[in-house]
């Protein structure tokens, strides 16, 4: 024990980047700015006016799923040769924006990134909650949704087992064990902090409810002992889960024969795009979060340059994979490969492909400018831009590719209907009712890891 | 072996390098039964209290065993003595395409050993706990720390152990009742 014990709670001598929290705080007044959130007795108007229209959007995603329920997926505008349409394409979405979550909670952790403190918590609320918009796309998409259990494993009285073999088999398995690892990450990160809220209620209802979810965390030292080996194991295990998760997405396309389906490059361009996506959105909800509560102290302009830093590394990744389908199009001399290339650049989707190229590829480049990487509306909107841009690559991914395949005889269009727009828009306003919620009634910074980035935290040489 | 009168004695701290110090010195005073409660991990205090390494990576350990096992042995049986299908001649046990969902139990098994083995080894949830009954102990999950020496300690002594743990210089000293 000779080593000295340091924690860095400021940038040390000769740093010039901006800290990861403002100056001036200390243990209580990061507890209380944070828990004064959830705690105030007052909830802002524009809370109401966010959450009213994020809710009259989820109850669009209730009506639009009744109308599917009671008149099945012809409402959509799905068929042959186009089977798989918005709900796909918003399945692989909503599924990549859910991994910067884990990314930034898990790897990052294990990586000791410390800026991730003061982001980790909502971006894993945010995984919860896109996973859970993803996750009702396949099975809105089954055609009888009420029998979905039967993709489940169990004895059943018509003696049959689900086919293993099959990704979409593997995409059951990986989607549910990512929505239940990420919920526990997610519960277990809370429990100090749902344990501080306890005791700092000030009304009876505030403390029975944090208390029964505090579990009657005490913060012995025996207790954070194993608090932390079970935190680090959670994140050890995350972080190859959420590769496996995606990589096994984008098995659901790659393992099929279909020409702009059928690529080696997809697992790594698929993990790749699902970050991009993810930081995107981390973006997008941070900088208005952070001005509505005044936590500029606590979500630092290095915060959003780390952010837009990672954006600018997957977005040239994805650009490489979209580089090497062309090639690969070319390189492999296979007419049908080449046709899907010139197809996507020339087809009557062409106008996607290029506004795909201007929205991930060309946006993202402006980050290399420190002006810009400063520059918060400036992120703000190449990260609209992203957001915009990984939506319509899984448009060309699933639509462009099914559209013409093989044989011209059986080519076709495919043009979404109202119910498509309804139910894609329905899950907007799901997944932001839910985080409106959860900024009113958690705490949308982790508290306790905040603790430990304060100066105070420091602990003295002499005594280590 | 009767219950003592009281749960503990409790001194607070305003200051982790306070609190280091203390945690130093009741164990070199030969206090065992001493239990430390902090608003945020401290990895000097654990090293302090010379707390044993938790064995919650082992059951971890065994979870992704036990996980990946049952997922394989679930596919297994399934492709090649519950339902097998002859597709083309290939073969039942075709390991490779278990492989995504063999290691997807592992993880999920191997999460839940993690989060449960944990709350049990801590024993959580649970729902009473003498140290609440401090009424200043609210704020050991906000900016101070508190060391507790409890009552079932060999070497407690309700007058002796104040007065040592007044020397460690504490904000106060409290009796925790049961």
């Amino acid at each position: 024990m000779s080593e000295p014990i340091v924690r860095p709670a400021a940038p040390e001598g000769g740093d010039q980047r901006p800290p990861i929290i403002g100056p001036g705080h200390t243990f209580g007044t990061v507890t209380d700015k944070i828990s004064a959130v959830v705690l105030t007795g007052r909830t802002p108007r524009w809370w109401f006016v966010g959450f009213g229209i994020a809710f009259s959007l989820a109850m669009l995603l209730l009506y639009a799923i009744s109308y599917l329920f009671v008149r099945g997926i012809g409402i959509w505008g799905v068929n042959i040769p186009v089977g798989w349409g918005f709900d796909i394409i918003n399945f692989v979405w909503w599924i990549g924006i859910g991994h910067a979550g884990t990314l930034i909670s898990a790897i990052l952790l294990l990586l000791r990134q410390e800026w991730r403190t003061s982001i980790n918590r909502f971006a894993e609320a945010m995984t919860l909650f896109a996973v859970a918009c993803a996750g009702l796309f396949p099975i809105l998409h089954l055609g009888r949704p009420w029998l979905f259990y039967w993709l489940l494993p169990y004895p059943n009285t018509m003696a049959i087992w689900p086919q293993f073999r099959s990704p979409l088999m593997w995409d059951v398995f990986a989607v549910s064990t990512y929505a239940t690892v990420s919920l526990m990450f997610w519960f277990v990160g809370l429990i100090p902090d749902l344990a501080t809220l306890r005791d700092r209620s000030r009304n009876r209802i505030g403390r029975v409810i944090y208390g029964m979810l505090a579990m009657g965390w005490r913060g012995s030292a025996h207790h954070w002992h194993r608090y932390e080996t079970a935190y680090l194991l959670l994140a050890g295990l995350s972080t190859p889960l959420v590769v496996s998760v995606h990589t096994i997405v984008s098995f659901d396309f790659a393992v099929g024969l279909i020409p702009g389906w059928h690529a080696t490059v997809f697992p790594p361009y698929f993990v790749a795009g699902a970050i991009y996506a993810g930081f995107a959105m981390v973006m997008t909800l941070a900088i208005p979060l952070r001005r509505a509560y005044g936590l500029e102290d606590f979500i630092t302009m290095r915060h959003l340059e780390n952010m837009a830093r990672v954006m600018l590394a997957t977005g040239l990744v994805v650009a490489y994979g979209y580089m090497m389908e062309t090639f690969m199009a070319w390189y492999s001399a296979n007419t049908y490969e080449e046709f899907m290339i010139t197809n996507r650049f020339y087809g009557p989707y062409a106008w996607v492909y290029w506004s795909l190229m201007a929205c991930n590829v060309i946006a993202p480049q402006f980050i290399w400018f420190k002006r810009v990487r400063t520059n918060i509306p400036a992120l703000f909107i190449i990260a609209m831009f992203v957001n915009v841009g990984m939506w319509l690559e899984r448009f060309i991914i699933v639509v462009v590719s099914l559209h013409r395949d093989f044989l011209p005889s059986s080519w076709g269009m495919y043009y979404p209907t109202f119910w498509d727009f309804a139910t894609f828009f329905g899950t907007i306003g799901l997944f932001l009712s839910l985080l409106f919620l959860f900024i009113r009634f958690l705490p949308m910074i982790s508290i306790f890891e905040m603790r430990t980035l304060v100066p105070e935290a420091e602990v003295k040489e002499e005594l280590a | 072996m009767s219950r003592p009168p009281i749960y503990g004695l409790m001194a607070e701290f305003t200051e982790p390098n306070e609190l280091i110090a203390a945690a130093r010195a009741t164990r070199d005073a030969g206090y065992t039964r001493v239990d430390v409660y902090t608003p945020y991990p401290i990895e000097e205090v654990s090293e302090a209290l010379h707390l044993r390494r938790t064995r919650l990576p082992l059951l971890v350990l065994i979870g992704g065993i036990i996980g990946g096992g049952a997922g394989f042995a679930l596919q297994y049986w399934a492709a090649t003595i519950a339902y097998p299908v002859n597709i083309g001649g290939r073969p039942f046990n075709s390991w490779p395409a278990f492989i995504p969902i063999t290691f997807e139990t592992t993880v999920l098994v191997a999460a839940f050993f993690a989060v449960l083995g944990m709350l049990a080894l801590n024993g959580l949830p649970m729902p009473y706990h003498p140290v609440f009954n401090v009424p200043r102990f609210a704020l050991a999950s906000r900016d101070r720390f508190f060391l507790c020496i409890e009552a079932t300690d060999p070497q407690f002594d309700r007058e002796g152990t104040r007065r040592f743990l007044e020397r460690l210089v504490p904000r106060s000293v409290s009796e925790v009742d049961h």
